[in-house]
């Protein structure tokens, strides 16, 4: 060993990073379910000393918070709403995933699905007249027909000229922002809120209010698994993704692939905005989907693409918002502490990656083992 | 001069994951002396290489400059070193001039000083007889151009160790010789000088000593002058074997593709395709010639429907229906329901034949995923094609459901082809099938390609290596900055024929 | 009235100049940030920070305080906060080679939500009836400006009544400007933000040179939150209020095609877009909220028209958002 302790290997780097990309898929979830803990911890901890109360208090309390006292043998509206939050989140995730797994950065499902709640808006408003099946069939059509629209637009863009689509879907977002704001205004007649309508509203099934907004999401759900996974379609999403000259080369249309792929993505987002709208506030303001789109594209790429591990992130996500907002509100604490500890714990997810995707090695244990 | 060698490598080692790139290498170099370390694609000689000049950083074992230990953690320890290495991609910004790359990085003492820099890149330019302009931008340079920027930087450095990562892979037969004479005129002047290459006259006519490696295995150095093609080839291969390449005499020779008077523009509004003409015959190979970037892509991309043409005619004639069908202008799917049957075997084998993060089964379906009914996928013709074609052609992969990506550049050519000729083509296009591969998967390619030829399919092959164009085409088709500048028998031709055809400035062009 | 119109547009374009710099040196080092909105919220906060701890220590009497400390410390509390934000970024992005557009959303989510929290929490300790932080006193030795701007007439209130932070705003994009094109320093940024395995075969650091121009735009891209909530909002910070100015900034960078001196004119110039709906004569307030949309639309008008000028000069750089990792194979 001594002589080995005595050559100069000052300046050599200390770590050895590696890639790898074989690492088996338990010990990959091992390690992104291990972030999710230290990151609950941390914030538990903070939590502790912002509260001082004892850290198992703290997390009941964000249980309580998202599931009410179910497990006290309470009532289950506070689990209705959770699994509420939860569907609309996955919608908007299910949304921007297909244009993610094309490699097309769709920062703009908020405003997809804003623009989707002001289709079925207007068409609960404005219309007269018909029948009240039909009148719920043309807002939820015209929702999505205005969702759609809203993502084709920068889709149009990209696969003609390559516009940079992160950008453009973003400023379409406060676009679609300004339009409800002006709508909200014309037909509330100045009155800066318009008053919840029934006319064309979506039925509630079985006396529960968000029954159907679920079950519609659960659909949506099993239904792009099998698109993207065992349709011709989704497969031409997966080679644009991989590489537009592959499609290219094989005669795939990527312009249309494109533009097809950001209609369905838009549409889907904007049925979020429908399940908003028409199935539960029956109005809209500016805030309606209330940033749960900018969520949406975190989730989806924790979600590695596939819309099970999507809906297990969802439910994460708002588990933690719901959580950490019970204990900011009893404590006292500002809202937004909320938003704090779902982006510590998303940075964490975000960061493990590394490790699935890396291996370290620290050099001086193999230093001597060759001496 | 002194004894002690410039560099010592003493039993060095590195690993990537699991796969051994360098296994105890051993190996000296003296100034004044080209080292030539011969070995085949994937034998790890750049990774080597790499090591000395600090991009990696070797797992075991030591370096030594000039006797003493050498730690060198980065690029810029290797400066400090006077390493200077020039690699087989070039590492230059291409929105940069060439003075701008040259001065990168550096610590010049006083202000930055564009202006001098360039007084100084042009004394350099001077004293080894290089033809560079200090403000033109890399990206309007052409390969040879930015080859030479590469040894303008590393010059400049004051570098005198020299590693040449493949230099001459990119270069006509006359640039080629134009630089190994700046080499040896280097190494008069004392430099130490080690250059990559895996072609065997080379070595034999440019450097002193030759050190092989075989599969990260240092097998021996020897003295040039005292050792021969065959002995080098037995070391680097570790067996006997013969270099020739079986060619039959052509069979049934009809006109199967005729290419009329094309023009192509590319996107920055360069004429790349410049009135380009020719025949290719069914049951015979026609070689592509031609210093890289001189279109070759463009006017494979243009026959497969990839390119859009600004005039001309790609007439194929069919087999079947006896017609002459115009595919300019046509797209790849709509080429195919012609009934033409085109296989094309691109350059760009992970970014543009095949996905690298699909299985092998997957990117089977890339051709074919559109047969069957209905809006789903049909996965069983795929999945027995992939298993064929492993079986076959001796794919090493654990399963046909790995990603191609983690695939050796030899498996992932023969999955390529194999799917390519799986399509029973009439027409067969292959642009550089065999770069990067082994000796022994480049002959499978060979093989294949004869077989093909053999069974009345009109093989278009673009290479590099003039030798086995040479050996393996019946005609050859050169082309020079976008125009075809000659056809040759190939049988007959040499290769400083090819050379200055491809060079051959545009007033003295002909039509094939 | 013109003349009111372009003196009041002014601030308002000087948070999008200070967060389109801070992001052109980011992205000059080849990471596009997304949680530069994220980082500006930090930035406004941390300076408010400093000044209610500030302006508290004296024990709220303008007369005990210094006018140096009085600036000095909200800018050096902002500064800190949004270099750590920033520090942040560059760990899970250089180090941990991380996705760049989500963590930058994600960091962006953390800053809002910091800002806001904060801001809250301070709200809870004034015992305000109003739902924001008041720190006028401060705001004053911010908003000085020069005493004889108004006497020069429409010169003067044009282009000197404005706070300091505003001139050094421009000085700022002007220094950008001369090192990224004058100096060695600015050669070596640009190259790793074009190809990092270049820059790194030349020797240069790349890691430290990703941190530091990460950090150091993050500064820069903070220093737009100070000026918004001290110098044009007179100090008061109210939840959610800085909005999306954060996203303008990114996409003036687009604008300014990477060059800082052009990212003056845009800022103004969207400055002044924001500010048109409160200029022109016989607005409805329905027609206000559409008239809102402009600089979303020229934003979106100028991603277009970039994107078909093909130019080399023009494109980003090449290796933005792209992670580097010297051992790749």
């Amino acid at each position: 060993m001594a002589d080995v302790m005595t050559k100069k290997h000052t300046h050599e780097p200390a770590i050895t990073i590696a890639k790898r990309d074989d690492l088996v898929w338990w010990k990959a979830w091992l390690i992104r379910l291990a972030a999710i803990l230290i990151g609950f911890l941390l914030m538990g901890f903070v939590s502790m000393m912002l509260t001082k109360v004892s850290l198992g208090e703290v997390f009941s309390m964000m249980i309580r918070g998202a599931f009410g006292r179910l497990f006290e043998g309470g009532k289950a509206t506070m689990l209705w709403k959770f699994l509420q939050e939860t569907a609309i989140l996955l919608c908007l995730t299910l949304a921007v995933t297909p244009a993610f797994k094309m490699k097309f950065w769709n920062c703009g499902a908020e405003g997809q699905a804003l623009m989707g709640g002001l289709g079925a808006m207007i068409c609960m408003l404005e219309l007269d007249g018909v029948t009240p099946w039909l009148h719920t069939v043309l807002a939820v059509v015209l929702g999505i027909v205005f969702g759609a629209v809203w993502g084709l637009i920068p889709a149009l863009f990209k696969a003609w000229y390559g516009t940079n689509e992160t950008l453009f879907t973003l400023m379409m977002n406060y676009v679609a922002t300004q339009l409800v704001a002006y709508y909200v205004l014309i037909a509330s007649k100045g009155l800066t809120v318009i008053r919840p309508v029934e006319t064309g509203a979506l039925p509630v099934l079985g006396n529960q209010k968000f029954l159907l907004n679920i079950l519609v999401v659960a659909v949506t759900m099993v239904v792009l698994y099998f698109y993207l996974k065992y349709s011709k379609q989704g497969y031409e999403i997966a080679v644009v993704g991989e590489s537009q000259n592959t499609a290219r080369y094989i005669g795939i249309n990527v312009k249309k692939v494109i533009i097809r792929t950001m209609v369905i993505s838009g549409a889907i987002a904007g049925l979020a905005g429908v399940l908003l709208v028409a199935g539960t506030d029956h109005s809209i303001n500016t805030h309606t989907v209330g940033g749960l789109g900018f969520t949406a594209i975190m989730v989806s790429w924790l979600g590695l693409f596939n819309p099970y591990i999507m809906a297990a992130m969802s439910a994460l996500v708002v588990f933690l918002n719901i959580g950490a907002a019970k204990v900011a509100d009893t404590f006292f604490l500002n809202s937004s502490y909320a938003d704090i500890v779902a982006g510590v714990v998303i940075l964490f997810v975000v960061g493990c990656e590394f490790f699935i995707r890396y291996s370290v090695k620290f050099r001086h244990t193999k230093k001597e083992a060759r001496s | 001069m002194s004894t002690v060698p410039a560099i010592e490598l003493q039993n060095i080692t590195k690993t990537f994951g699991s796969v051994v790139a360098n296994k105890s290498v051993s190996l000296t170099v003296n100034r004044g002396e080209i080292l030539s370390i011969l070995g085949e694609n994937g034998s790890g000689k750049t990774t080597l290489m790499n090591m000395i000049s600090g991009i990696y950083f070797p797992d075991e074992g030591q370096i030594f400059i000039d006797g003493e230990e050498a730690v060198i953690a980065s690029p810029k320890d290797a400066f400090d070193y006077k390493i200077g290495m020039i690699h087989q991609h070039f590492k230059l910004v291409d929105v940069f001039t060439a003075t701008e790359n040259i001065v990168l990085g550096l610590k010049e003492e006083g202000r930055y000083n564009l202006k001098a820099a360039q007084k100084k890149v042009q004394d350099i330019c001077e004293r080894y007889g290089f033809d560079v302009d200090p403000k033109k931008k890399i990206y309007t340079m052409s390969v040879s151009e930015k080859q030479t920027v590469e040894i303008v930087k590393v010059l400049y450095r004051g570098a005198d160790i020299l590693i040449l990562d493949e230099p001459t892979a990119v270069l006509t037969p006359q640039e080629t010789q134009k630089l190994f004479a700046v080499l040896r005129r280097m190494r008069d002047d004392g430099k130490a000088i080690i250059i990559i290459t895996h072609k065997l006259h080379e070595v034999l006519s440019l450097s002193d000593k030759v050190a092989v490696l075989r599969k990260g295995e240092y097998v021996g150095t020897v003295n040039t002058a005292e050792t021969n093609e065959s002995e080098l080839t037995e070391m680097m291969v570790g067996k006997k074997i013969s270099l020739n390449i079986e060619r039959s005499e052509p069979q049934n020779v009809t006109p199967r593709l005729e290419v009329h008077h094309i023009d192509c523009t590319n996107r920055e509004g360069v004429l790349v395709l410049d009135d380009v003409s020719f025949t290719a015959n069914a049951g015979e190979i026609l070689g592509i010639a031609g210093i890289a970037g001189s279109g070759q892509r463009e006017l494979l991309e243009a026959i497969a429907g990839l390119q859009k043409l600004d005039s001309g005619a790609v007439l194929y004639n069919n087999p079947q229906t006896g017609n002459m069908d115009n595919l300019c202008s046509k797209t790849p799917l709509q080429i195919r329901e012609l009934g033409v049957r085109l296989s094309f075997v691109p350059e760009d084998r992970l970014g543009m034949g095949l996905v690298g993060n699909m299985d092998i089964i997957d990117n089977m379906m890339l051709r074919s995923y559109t047969k069957g009914k209905g809006m789903f996928l049909e996965r069983k013709a795929p999945k027995d094609l992939a298993e064929h074609i492993i079986e076959d052609l001796e794919v090493v992969t654990p399963s046909a459901t790995t990603p191609v990506r983690r695939l050796s550049g030899g498996n992932v050519q023969k999955v390529l082809v194999g799917r390519e000729i799986a399509a029973s083509p009439t027409v067969l296009m292959a642009a550089y099938p065999v770069r990067g591969l082994d000796i022994n998967s480049s002959y499978t390619i060979y093989n294949l390609l004869n077989d093909q030829k053999e069974r009345g399919v009109a093989v278009i092959f673009v290479g590099e290596d003039l030798d086995v164009l040479l050996e393996l085409c019946d005609r050859i088709l050169v082309i020079g900055s976008g125009r075809v500048t000659g056809v040759v028998d190939a049988r007959t031709a040499t290769k400083e024929e090819i050379g200055l055809l491809m060079t051959k400035t545009e007033g003295d062009a002909q039509h094939g | 009235m013109i003349t009111a119109f372009i003196q009041s547009s002014i601030p308002l374009g000087v948070p999008l100049l200070f967060g389109s710099v801070g992001e052109i040196v980011t992205e000059k080092s080849g990471h596009l940030n997304l949680g530069i909105p994220g980082i500006m919220y930090a930035g406004g906060i941390g300076g408010v920070i400093g000044a209610f701890l500030y302006e508290q220590a004296c024990g709220n009497q303008l007369a005990n305080m210094n006018p140096f400390l009085a600036v000095i410390i909200p800018l050096l509390v902002s500064i800190l906060f949004s270099v750590l934000m920033g520090l942040l970024y560059s760990f899970l992005t250089v180090t941990l080679r991380a996705n760049q557009n989500v963590t930058g959303l994600a960091i962006t989510t953390f800053g809002i939500g910091l800002g806001n929290f904060f801001g809250g929490s301070l709200v809870k300790l004034t015992n305000s009836e109003l739902p924001s932080v008041i720190l006028t006193k401060t705001s004053g030795f911010f908003r000085a400006s020069l005493p004889f701007a108004d006497d020069l007439g429409w010169f003067g209130r044009i282009f000197l009544s404005h706070d300091f932070l505003t001139y050094v705003s421009i000085v700022i994009a002007i220094v950008v400007s001369l090192i990224l094109n004058r100096t060695r320093i600015g050669l070596n940024l640009r190259s790793v933000g074009e190809s990092p395995a270049t820059a790194d075969a030349a020797g240069i650091n790349v890691t430290r040179y990703k941190y530091t121009a990460t950090c150091l735009g993050s500064a820069i891209a903070g220093l737009g939150g100070l000026q918004y909530v001290m110098a044009y909002a007179n100090g008061v910070w109210s939840n959610d209020a800085f909005g999306d100015r954060g996203w303008m900034a990114i996409a003036l960078v687009i604008f300014a095609i990477w060059k800082p001196l052009l990212a003056i004119a845009g800022s103004f110039l969207f400055g002044a877009l924001c500010n048109i709906n409160n200029y022109l004569p016989g607005l409805g307030i329905e027609t206000k909220e559409l008239f809102k949309m402009l600089p979303y639309i020229v934003t979106v008008v100028v991603l277009i028209i970039t994107s078909m000028r093909k130019k080399r000069e023009y494109q980003p750089p090449q290796s933005l958002g792209l992670a580097y990792f010297r051992e790749e194979r």
